[in-house]
């Protein structure tokens, strides 16, 4: 198969590039996913939908004739109204007094009607989606790598470096980490953790906006996609430790490079296997995940 | 008319109409109504797993598939129904225990995770082993069972059959929940300290609650096997899961008739919709969204609210049973 040992350390480098890349894409998703959870205790079964819709936001201001960067833009945007605000304000917030399963219901349910949604109302076929690079390889030292990886690499590490520099060094960034680690002490030192909780939900919709647009070229846009994206965005978070952003990042990017190598050198059919298990092991011998801290079980 | 009397009138005429409904039916019609009473049957187990004893499952639909392909290759085989029946309940409800200890150890949302990625586990070695499952291709000719001299190959026959399990397993189910075994799934539910304080076994009661469900979960995919006469892995994907999940909560979890009603909901209600067309399903991600905000207790929970309002001696009794 291998001629010698220099095309195996090629393949390997294209794989590890391929793995990055969507392992990127995971971690954003599984990084929204895990602020949702700190801030206000929402599972978000809907979360693979959240990463399937605003690619069909960005379609449809193409159709009307916007040019890609602005319907991108639009696309995000939109996003951030729907999937951040709406959502908070519709189906998060009359849940929440109910617990944890009704919201998880809820938004099983969410899913669905998204899922549904763009079905019916803007087609069951595959459409294609513009890359944001130019769609060619270059070569790095006899490996063959696409720009297309490339480009999502970097964009994910803006994004991230962005989001960590916020969280850390802004006045807001920090209110909302004490949010998340203690409503009503925060409360008492005049957080208004109510606005807060809010920019969690707009801080996910963006990044999942953004996951979306960056996956969304290599997948093409199926209403159908939220099913593994989700499941991938879920191990992630579980994976890299539910309770740190940290955490969903490793996790990200540990199933992408995990998951790229398994489909290459053990079987395709159970590829999608192996996620799974590393999931259930990881619950079951480490289930603050790797990174995590334990957190107390409340009585 | 107390609420109690209400609701015997309403059992009793349910169960006129269910005996009843395959003679003003076409054969379609009565394949629906069997299909329900499968469905519910693994419904109710799952509602023993959730609703009684509080522990999420996302696996039920990969017990359905263990049931229905146990089933399938068996009596293919020319093993009796009754041996395949009993097999796939025993084999859920070992399966089940098993699963069951993650559940000692982990709660909640990481439960719902775990049995998530077993249910997608079951599912690929559906597609994947075709040695044993066919693969995509399912399996075929799967005879339906002759019951004292009788055969069941009828639709209707097989729909009376079908109707006379649910009976069986829902009178088991009300035994069950009135037992103290019963009693003590609730308590692990409602707080699993204070029950082992009281000397409740929690670590036994829970991974029965899962062995129990679980293996309600076989006899529904024995049945389902035998009903569509063909098994491949399509339906016991994890989307099967979270409709049944769905379905019991829609209906009332932890109420005995809850998963009837969820599965009236999912599974005829579409049936009878049929002009809403594709549109049915979002229009139920919206009714559930909006149930869930003003009713989480389900449509049992709304139904007792609605008894509540009527006039004051009738809602003493308005108290749905746990």
């Amino acid at each position: 198969m291998f001629t010698d040992h220099w095309s195996l350390i090629t393949d390997f480098l294209q794989l590890l590039v391929a793995g990055l890349a969507t392992g990127a894409i995971y971690a954003l998703a599984a990084i929204g996913f895990t602020l949702l959870w700190q801030t206000s205790q929402t599972i978000n079964f809907a979360q693979g939908e959240f990463v399937m819709l605003p690619a069909f936001f960005v379609l449809a201001a193409m159709n009307v004739g916007l040019p890609l960067p602005a319907a991108i833009v639009a696309g995000i945007a939109a996003s951030v109204l729907v999937l951040g605000v709406l959502f908070k304000q519709l189906v998060v917030d009359p849940m929440l007094r109910h617990g944890v399963l009704p919201l998880v219901i809820s938004t099983i349910a969410l899913g669905l009607l998204l899922k549904e949604g763009v079905k019916e109302f803007y087609g069951a076929e595959a459409q294609s989606f513009p890359p944001l690079g130019a769609d060619l390889n270059v070569s790095i030292g006899g490996a063959s790598i696409s720009v297309q990886s490339l480009v999502v690499i970097a964009a994910a590490v803006v994004a991230v470096a962005a989001l960590q520099l916020f969280l850390a060094h802004t006045r807001t960034g920090r209110s909302m980490q004490a949010t998340a680690q203690n409503p009503a002490v925060a409360r008492i030192l005049g957080i208004p953790v109510e606005r807060m909780i809010l920019y969690t939900f707009l801080i996910n919709a963006a990044l999942t906006a953004l996951a979306s647009i960056l996956v969304t070229p290599i997948y093409l846009a199926k209403f159908t996609n939220g099913e593994w994206l989700g499941l991938y965005a879920f191990i992630a978070a579980i994976v890299g430790g539910f309770n740190q952003v940290r955490g969903a990042i490793v996790g990200g990017l540990l199933l992408g490079i995990v998951d790229n190598f398994a489909a290459a050198y053990l079987s395709a059919a159970y590829r999608s296997a192996l996620p799974l298990v590393i999931l259930v092991v990881v619950i079951l011998f480490r289930p603050q995940g790797l990174l995590g801290r334990l957190e107390e079980r409340s009585v | 008319m107390t609420a109690s009397a209400l609701r015997i009138a309403a059992c009793a005429v349910a169960a006129v109409v269910l005996i009843a409904a395959p003679f003003g039916l076409k054969p379609y019609g009565i394949y629906v109504l069997s299909l329900w009473a499968v469905t519910v049957i693994a419904a109710i187990g799952l509602n023993l797993t959730l609703g009684y004893a509080g522990q999420v499952s996302l696996a039920q639909a990969a017990f359905v598939g263990i049931g229905a392909y146990i089933a399938a290759l068996l009596t293919t085989n020319g093993w009796p129904f009754t041996a395949a029946y009993v097999l796939a309940f025993a084999a859920c409800f070992a399966v089940g225990w098993l699963l069951g200890y993650p559940a000692l150890r982990v709660q909640h949302h990481y439960l719902a995770f775990v049995t998530l990625a077993f249910n997608t586990l079951v599912f690929l070695m559906f597609r994947n082993e075709e040695w044993l499952t066919g693969g995509i291709y399912g399996i075929n000719r799967v005879p339906r069972p002759e019951l004292f001299g009788v055969s069941t190959a009828s639709p209707r026959a097989f729909y009376y059959f079908c109707l006379v399990h649910l009976v069986l397993v829902a009178a088991a189910a009300w035994w069950l929940i009135r037992s103290p075994w019963g009693r003590a799934f609730v308590a692990v539910r409602e707080n699993p300290l204070r029950a082992a304080a009281l000397g409740v076994d929690t670590r036994r009661y829970t991974l029965m609650a899962f062995a129990l469900g679980a293996g309600l979960g076989g006899v529904s995919g024995a049945l389902y096997a035998a009903l569509l006469q063909y098994v491949d892995p399509t339906p016991f994907s994890l989307t099967l899961s979270l409709n049944l999940l769905l379905m019991v909560v829609v209906g009332g979890s932890g109420y005995f008739l809850g998963p009837f009603l969820g599965g009236a909901v999912a599974v005829l209600l579409p049936e009878w919709l049929r002009f809403a067309q594709n549109y049915y399903l979002f229009g139920y991600a919206l009714v559930v969204m909006v149930l869930m905000v003003f009713c989480p207790t389900g449509l049992i929970g709304l139904g007792a609210r609605l008894v509540k309002l009527l006039p004051k001696q009738t809602a003493a009794a308005g108290k749905p049973a746990p």
